[in-house]
């Protein structure tokens, strides 16, 4: 189990320290409070990823790893691609990388997709997938651009579901 | 932080109306952010899925995950059992 004593010292006093509670759910944000519930069965949904695991293909520009703020851009993944050809970029050493590289699916689990809309369990896979890094200090960015155009583009693509997974 | 970023980018997902749901190993972070619904999975960081390679385990959890869709005590935020 992870847990806050899991992280080295500094990482973990700057969580501690770090004003969280900025950013909780508040009345006046339409966003923070915004909830859809689910209008179809899970068989007639269509299902996109979103990762901060920092993933990212060899064409595309890796995460920016030294601003201190974090990168708050993301990329675009096919879902016609294979979970293990994707890179890792990740600013953050807090985790334990070795799972990741062994098995992309431990974060990006679109293999399993395949086989859950292969059974009927889910009704399709989303074109797009998102990644980002996920060691974004400073979110103002995220907030106001990158989340909102990801969103954008999956409404676009008429996705149903987005699970989402962090490291 | 990966989790904060998780929560956010997950709240402007679902204010498109898109129904989302997260996976979190942190759950001292995931109580402050609340993002609508969360299934608090007991593996260490960098291990969301549970195991690599363990294409039973990760199938579980994202059928646990998905489960919470229905839900509609929101915000949700329930522990994976194994």
């Amino acid at each position: 189990m992870a847990r806050l004593e899991d992280i080295d010292l500094a990482e973990r006093l700057f969580l501690k320290g770090y004003p969280f509670s900025r950013y909780a759910p508040r009345p006046g944000d339409p966003v923070s409070m915004a909830v859809a519930p689910l209008r179809k069965p899970l068989p007639q949904c269509k299902v996109a990823l979103i990762t901060t695991a920092g993933l990212s293909l060899a064409d595309q520009p890796p995460f920016d790893t030294r601003n201190r703020m974090g990168d708050s851009s993301f990329r675009e993944i096919s879902a016609r691609i294979s979970p293990q050809m994707l890179e890792m970029n990740h600013r953050s050493w807090a985790f334990d990388q070795t799972g990741i590289l062994r098995d992309r699916n431990l974060v990006f689990p679109l293999d399993r997709l395949w086989e859950m809309q292969e059974r009927g369990e889910i009704g399709a896979i989303a074109p797009r997938h998102y990644s980002f890094m996920g060691s974004i200090i400073g979110p103002s960015r995220l907030i106001k651009e990158s989340a909102p155009e990801v969103a954008r583009r999956l409404a676009a693509d008429q996705v149903d579901i987005a699970l989402l997974t962090p490291v | 932080m990966c989790h904060q970023s998780v929560g956010l980018i997950q709240r402007a997902i679902e204010y498109t109306g898109i129904t989302t749901v997260s996976l979190s190993l942190l759950r001292e972070i995931t109580e402050k952010i609340r993002p609508p619904r969360a299934l608090f999975v007991s593996f260490p960081l960098g291990y969301p899925l549970g195991e690599a390679n363990n294409t039973e385990l990760q199938t579980r959890i994202i059928r646990a995950a998905l489960a919470l869709l229905s839900r509609t005590d929101i915000p949700v935020l329930e522990a994976y059992s194994l």
